[in-house]
């Protein structure tokens, strides 16, 4: 299958040459179209680094990032906007939503300022409000819609505009579990309608949802698990094996 | 000293972030220093002594303005204050939990602001050392003088002023920050940036009701202050157009606020377009915070405009009138015939002997007075003003009088006697001055004015035709309107009205005024002054006779420099302070709003929005930020620089335009540097620090 994401033996240093801290230590991995990977670690682990450097929103020190086929470690300024906002898509653990903007408004601003047509806007924006059971609260501010009605709004914002990649960083991390299982049946249905999602989290639960888990542990890849045609129960249950075996910090991995 | 240092590491965080203030703080200081020290760059400028008695004069009133003056900088000051209070809640909070007590907070506050104090003090006054450097060519040009011995000054006393001032309002800060500091608590420190602001958006039917009532009201205002200045007599009568005008603005505002998101978001094209739906619920979310303020600034500006336009206007004008009002060297004249009113006379303060040797010319007085005058002109003409209780406003008005005294309540109808000349004797005045000279048949009459207010109430009744009575003659009006013209020079247009008729009717014991009017021989201006005061110096002789009073060419030139550079100064002072103080107060607004924001602006970089859309979305927020209060304050100076005019016409109003692009370009420098400098710093405050 086609490769949606090429990460090939990027590394990322912290402090000076003195002390230097090594958050991400020569990780290299692909995510192929379709593909629902999560990727766990303790924190300090760097599963944040990864997805920060991965987001662009912070560079490597060494390495290279292919998105599509194309190194994002060289963009630059506006070139970089431009990919972020039509290759990528995010969704934040604290939503990030815009308190001043209805759920619509925010939702159709990853559109409007790609210049699309009002028209077409406000059909899109219908459509993945109907897929995300977003359509009561579209009129509603965020002060005004829960965790989980905000967390899919922020969803739906960052699928709306079809990116290559949905980058996901602990996106239940402020949910209670009702809503957790909720937006994460959601991601599973946008991963089956085609979705590539990329997801960080330290909840075993949360990444039992995906279909390949990466662990990390110091900066490198401790190990890799597929799900198969294992329910995902199954998976779980393999999964807190692994975070078992990562030690240290199992009651942050649970 | 841990205090201490904090403080130190306060300012210099927040001077980072809110220069533009401490700027203006410093501008304000350096302008207040300025103004005070005008009198000392006068020094340096040869003066004669009628001219320093205006200085005097000046100096006296610009002291009164210097003190609200420092009202205004004052409310910045603690407006400013209280707002970068509020956003150190967290701050102080932290202290708090860390065991630190009030008082101790209390004490950091009072470092920073002792020190903001000390800092901004010493800058402006050095500052303002040199800008006064700069003001003495302004002073010299405005008193025509030679700036022959150029002086580096330094004016103590007007340093002393500015630290005396300026340290009442550092400790009116201090006191009051104390006080706020003393009343918080620690649950409303620490959590008050958490608290979500509810949305709640306006009514748009009431918006729009209000709106409409608002726009009529302020319409309204706006006819009553210009359609007929006359009728506004009593103090009340202006007060309620100015009332209707400030309560309309605040409406406007607010129900615009409520209105201008509807608008934006019917526009469906625009409003989903890049960051337009951002940049106006942003505006609207913040809106219901700031109607008080914009409203405020508003009419600050409002002022601002009116006052510098007025005051240029009366610069211009009072030159040019000057050139027109006094065609010659000199006009003196002396009442006659006292003993006619005897008691009006008596109750002026006029003594019996004065009165009874009032039956002398200006020549003849001249004699008596041991001063032959006639020597020193080269040419003049005698001429005679009458007056009679035949002839008063009432009696020249006709059959219009009644309706004129209900428009126009505070003329006064039917005690004073209206001046009366012969044709003959006029067209000799004006043929000396140059002005149009007219003919009369033996039974019109006409009349002449250059005050436009009064001019018009006369053309009423001579578009009516009516006729007047007159030592036993019947006559009627040639013209329908009165014309151009005036005997007595002075600066500005004051003749309200000389009633020209045949010569030959006249009754000479009805003389009430003579004149003497015509050019020196003398040519030099030190000569002129020396003989000038020579007359001024017959004053001993004030208790026998009614002095002959001289309206010269040069009392009037003096008198004229003195007033044009009192009100330039004047209104330079207080426009400049309300600008700065009213772009100060937006600027701060805008900046705390960026920093607030910037979060917001992460968001919309993670999501990929360009910085050049980002850009034009600040810039956006804040020029809809400055230009609101700017354009209702544009639309409401038309309105009331028309006023001003009408209120002003005796200095004439020709020279509007002049003032009007000066005033903008002051403006446009002001007001414009304040948004760019705020734009620019908001820039660097969202600016991606990664």
């Amino acid at each position: 299958m086609e490769n949606i994401l090429k990460v090939d033996k990027i590394e990322k240093y912290y402090g000076s040459r003195s002390s230097l801290t090594k958050a991400i230590n020569n990780i290299s991995f692909q995510v192929e179209k379709g593909e629902f990977v999560a990727i766990m670690g303790a924190s300090g682990s760097g599963k944040t680094t990864l997805l920060n450097v991965i987001s662009t929103i912070d560079k490597v020190t060494s390495g290279h990032i292919y998105i599509d086929g194309l190194d994002i470690t060289k963009l630059k300024g506006n070139l970089l906007n431009k990919f972020r906002r039509e290759k990528l898509g995010f969704i934040f653990q604290d939503f990030n939503l815009l308190d001043t903007l209805t759920a619509y408004e925010n939702i159709a601003l990853a559109l409007s300022i790609q210049n699309i047509s009002s028209k077409e806007v406000d059909i899109r924006v219908k459509k993945v409000a109907e897929e995300l059971d977003i359509k009561d609260v579209l009129e509603k501010y965020p002060y005004q819609m829960s965790g989980g009605q905000k967390q899919r709004v922020a969803s739906a914002r960052a699928i709306i505009t079809n990116p290559s990649l949905v980058l996901a960083d602990e996106p239940t991390g402020a949910l209670d579990s009702k809503s957790s299982k909720m937006l994460l049946e959601k991601f599973k249905y946008l991963d089956e309608m085609g979705a590539t999602i990329l997801m960080v989290t330290h909840d075993a639960f949360t990444a039992s949802y995906a279909k390949r888990v990466i662990f990390i542990k110091d900066g490198k890849i401790f190990k890799e698990i597929y799900r198969g045609e294992n329910t995902r129960k199954e998976f779980f249950d393999e999964i807190i094996d692994v975070v078992t075996l990562l030690g240290g910090d199992v009651n942050d991995a649970l | 000293m841990m205090l201490f240092k904090l403080s130190i590491k306060n300012i210099k965080k927040s001077i980072k972030d809110y220069a533009i203030y401490f700027f203006t703080l410093i501008l304000g200081v350096s302008i207040f220093y300025v103004f005070n020290a005008l009198d000392s760059q006068t020094i340096m400028i040869d003066v004669s002594s009628s001219t320093s008695e205006i200085i005097q004069l000046m100096m006296t009133i610009l002291s009164g303005v210097s003190v609200f003056v420092s009202f205004t900088l004052g409310f910045l000051i603690i407006y400013a204050t209280r707002f970068l209070m509020k956003r150190r809640n967290k701050e102080f909070g932290i202290y708090l939990t860390l065991g630190m007590s009030k008082r101790k907070i209390s004490l950091i506050l009072f470092f920073e602001t002792l020190l903001i104090g000390i800092l901004s003090l010493f800058i402006g006054i050095v500052l303002g050392v040199f800008l006064s450097q700069v003001m003495s060519l302004l002073v010299a040009n405005m008193f025509e003088a030679d700036l022959t011995k150029f002086k580096f000054i330094f004016s103590s006393s007007s340093a002393i002023k500015t630290i005396i001032y300026f340290s009442i309002m550092y400790l009116i800060v201090i006191l009051f920050n104390t006080f706020s500091v003393s009343k918080c608590k620690l649950i409303d420190l620490l959590y008050s940036s958490k608290k979500s602001e509810k949305i709640k958006l306006k009514n748009p039917y009431i918006c729009i009701i209000l709106f409409i009532i608002s726009i009529v009201v302020l319409g309204r205002a706006y006819y009553i202050v210009t359609h007929d200045y006359m009728a506004l007599s009593e103090v009340k009568d202006i007060l309620k157009p100015i009332v209707m005008g400030i309560v309309s603005t605040f409406f406007i505002f607010y129900s615009l606020s409520g209105l201008i998101l509807r608008i934006v978001q019917s526009l469906k094209h625009y409003y989903y377009k890049g960051l337009n739906s951002f940049v106006f619920r942003e505006f609207s979310s913040k809106v219901n915070t700031i109607v008080l303020s914009i409203s405020i600034i508003c009419l600050m500006l409002f002022v601002t405009i009116c006052l510098l336009s007025s005051c240029f206007t009366i610069k211009n004008s009072m030159n040019k009138n000057f050139k027109e009002l006094v065609p010659v060297d000199a006009d003196y004249s002396v009442f006659m015939n006292m003993q006619n009113n005897y008691e009006d006379y008596i109750e002026y303060g006029y003594n019996e002997e004065q009165i009874s040797t009032s039956n002398y010319t200006v020549k003849e007085k001249f004699k008596l007075l041991g001063f032959d005058i006639i020597p020193y002109f080269k040419d003049y003409i005698e001429v005679n003003l009458y007056a009679t209780p035949e002839l008063k406003l009432c009696n020249t008005l006709g059959s219009k009088l009644n309706e004129l005294k209900e428009k126009y309540e505070f003329l006064d109808y039917d005690s004073e006697e209206e001046v009366i000349m012969g044709i003959n004797e006029y067209n000799k005045v004006a043929k000396m001055y140059g002005t149009q000279e007219y003919t009369l048949k033996d039974n019109e009459y006409m009349i002449i004015a250059d005050y436009k207010s009064m001019a018009k109430v006369r053309d009423i009744a001579l578009k009516n035709r009516e006729t007047i009575s007159l030592f036993g003659h019947t006559l009627t009006p040639k013209y329908t309107q009165t014309k151009n013209g005036f005997v007595e020079m002075s600066s500005n247009h004051i003749n309200t009205g000389i009633i020209l008729v045949p010569d030959k009717i006249l009754d000479k014991n009805y003389i009430y005024e003579n004149h003497l009017i015509g050019n020196y021989k003398l040519k030099n201006e030190e000569e002129i002054r020396e003989l000038e005061e020579n007359i001024n110096k017959l004053d001993s002789e004030k208790d026998k006779y009614v002095l002959p009073n001289g309206a010269t060419k040069l009392s009037i030139k003096e008198a004229t420099v003195g007033l044009t550079a009192m009100v330039t100064f004047i209104g330079l002072y207080l426009g400049i302070i309300f600008l700065i103080s009213s772009a100060a107060i937006l600027a701060l607004k805008e900046l705390s709003e960026s920093s607030d924001n910037k979060e917001k602006f992460q968001v919309l970089r993670k999501i990929g929005t360009d910085e050049k859309l980002i850009n034009k979305a600040l810039f956006r927020q804040i020029a809809i930020i400055f230009l609101l209060p700017l354009i209702l304050a544009l639309i409401h100076s038309v309105f009331g620089i028309k006023f001003a005019i009408q209120v002003l016409e005796v200095f004439g109003n020709e020279e509007l335009i002049p003032s009007i692009i000066i005033t903008t370009i002051i403006l446009v420098i002001i007001y414009g540097g304040y948004f760019m400098i705020t734009y620019f710093n908001s820039k660097n405050i969202i600016r991606n620090r990664n």
